[in-house]
């Protein structure tokens, strides 16, 4: 019947539509109509008492400042990394360019234990930051630069292919029509770099969002102070307050849902654009 | 999402109007400076530390303690499982997404980008829902004597889910890239559907398959608030690598203890690296190979 109905006669639509079902359904939606029938289970003002109390909005604030914070750095560094990477070659550019994916392998927890080591007073780091008054551990800034590691690859990698993509001749038409080089950056190079610079800014955003692992190594989980969502969660948990952890946990969804939203709907918005 | 194996296109060899040189070289040392400073020394600080004490402490730290040795033992049972769950079900997820066209087929191309979007924490706190003591099977299970939450089938259930879109995200556009016309010739040709699957899907997909399953493997081994939330954090019990590290880190004089757990991860990152550069080349070729084959733009 399937077979008829589709009108392809290559095998397993059946099999292979039941396991994807029982994969995606089993794994994916059932747990997050778990998470949301648990969040129904409050009365309205009772989830905003948990959802809204002001250590939970201090935790929103940090994580979505921290986030937003390194995304932006992201995007910086990972703009010059990608143009470096695709317009200069120079001796190691291929070991560079296989050391921005680490970040994607590397487990998150080596990753917090390592700058938690590094940034204190007497880390290879700290000892020529904290005298400058720079504290990398237990700070904004510990975070901040905890979510560019694990951003930056999000940015080089949306980045790098459109680079490679560019063809040379606007650049040589905007220098023939006497552009600076800066000028041609600006108006020629950047429009059209923007897209894949959100792309990789909402990645990186998104990716911070939830981000706790390695967090909760260069943090000390103070209430109001230096605690993320993500840790207030799991501290709600360890107190067995299911209800107030699921809350603060719906609203960490939703905002990483808009992200990846974003995302998609830019992407779309390219696409039409392209072609 | 990762756009990784499409790259080195490269435009360099007819560049056009460049930046001066002492711009240049400001810029590719501001590179070298970040990448070294973010990512490269912090790597090595990995294996600094851990053989700081002598090799031996070292290997005293991996096997001769009972909670390290579970540990890898307890990682790479669970990675192995949500891997092998994650790969079974991509590949016939690609499937179907890719060889039919069916109402729901977007939705369920958006569904499997879901886990990006979730933070591992909250997946953990959702599996606790379902199965946890206080949770909707909670009361069931424990008359019944099975246990999910705080034990190791909770461990699976939790890094499948962050783990899910891998491989499936590589398969997916190349699937659809291959389009339908050798499944059909196979098919009309009388080849039953393993045959057709064994000797012309898969040999297609190979490396693309083979490179989602060590990206998903990566993640599998490093997960850490997934499992941290469902775990209980049982020591010598439910501890994977990733949250030993972290409880070695806050147990006073383990700190050594801690770097060389790390230091393993880190290797299996550095060797995830490796393979992904070698596969990176073969799917390029097979790309290419494919784009001669069918006369196409790859």
């Amino acid at each position: 019947m399937n077979r008829r109905k589709f009108r392809s006669p290559l095998p397993g639509f059946t099999s292979t539509l039941s396991v994807t079902m029982f994969w995606l359904f089993g794994w994916l939606v059932l747990p997050l109509v778990a998470c949301v029938l648990k969040a129904a289970t409050l009365s309205p003002s009772q989830f905003f008492a948990a959802a809204w109390s002001s250590r939970a909005r201090s935790a929103y604030w940090l994580t979505f400042g921290a986030s937003a914070t390194a995304a932006f750095v992201s995007v910086l560094f990972g703009l010059l990394i990608a143009w470096v990477l695709v317009r200069y070659s120079f001796p190691g550019r291929r070991v560079v360019d296989a050391m921005i994916d680490l970040p994607f392998a590397l487990p998150t927890a080596v990753a917090g234990l390592v700058y938690s080591t590094l940034y204190v007073q007497s880390g290879w780091y700290g000892q020529f930051l904290v005298p400058l008054g720079i504290q990398g551990y237990n700070t904004f800034l510990a975070i901040v630069l905890m979510l560019v590691f694990l951003g930056l690859p999000f940015v080089v990698r949306t980045v790098q292919p459109v680079l490679e993509s560019l063809e040379g001749d606007i650049e040589e038409a905007a220098a023939s029509l006497g552009a600076s080089r800066w000028q041609t950056f600006q108006q020629v190079l950047l429009p059209s770099l923007l897209p894949g610079m959100i792309t990789g800014f909402a990645l990186a955003f998104a990716r911070g969002l939830g981000e706790y692992g390695s967090i909760v190594f260069v943090m000390g989980n103070i209430p109001f102070k230096s605690e993320i969502a993500p840790a207030l969660i799991v501290a709600q948990l360890d107190d067995y307050r299911y209800a107030e952890a699921t809350s603060i946990a719906v609203m960490l969804l939703i905002g990483s849902f808009t992200s990846l939203g974003l995302i998609n709907w830019l992407e779309a918005r390219n696409r039409r654009y392209a072609s | 999402m990762h756009p990784s194996f499409q790259r080195h296109k490269r435009v360099a060899g007819r560049m056009v109007a460049t930046e001066p040189a002492w711009l240049r070289f400001l810029l590719i040392g501001s590179t070298i400076g970040i990448v070294a400073g973010i990512i490269v020394i912090p790597m090595i600080f990995v294996f600094y530390k851990a053989f700081a004490n002598g090799f031996s402490t070292y290997w005293e730290n991996l096997f001769g303690n009972a909670e390290a040795r579970h540990a890898i033992k307890l990682t790479l049972i669970v990675a192995l499982a949500s891997v092998a769950i994650n790969t079974v079900c991509g590949v016939a997820a690609a499937w179907v997404l890719t060889k039919f066209r069916f109402p729901g087929r977007t939705f369920l191309l958006t569904l499997i980008d879901l886990p990006f979007a979730v933070s591992p924490v909250v997946a953990g706190l959702m599996f606790v829902l379902i199965f946890g003591r206080q949770g909707w099977c909670g009361p069931w299970l424990q008359e019944h004597g099975i246990r999910i939450i705080f034990s190791w089938p909770a461990l699976i259930l939790a890094t499948t889910f962050v783990t899910l879109p891998f491989v499936a995200r590589e398969l997916i556009p190349l699937m659809q890239s291959l389009g339908n016309d050798e499944e059909l010739a196979a098919v009309s040709l009388g080849a039953n559907p393993w045959q057709m699957f064994w000797r012309v899907t898969l040999p297609n997909i190979k490396w693309a398959l083979l490179f989602g399953i060590i990206q998903c493997n990566a993640r599998a081994i490093g997960e850490f608030g997934a499992v941290y939330v469902v775990s209980g954090r049982i020591s010598g019990e439910t501890d994977t690598m990733a949250v030993l590290v972290q409880k070695l880190y806050e147990s006073p004089g383990a700190m050594s203890a801690a770097y060389a757990v790390a230091s393993v991860l880190t290797l299996m990152a550095l060797a995830t690296l490796g393979l992904k550069l070698l596969l990176e080349q073969r799917v390029t070729q097979s790309l290419e190979e494919t784009a001669q084959t069918t006369g196409e733009a790859p």
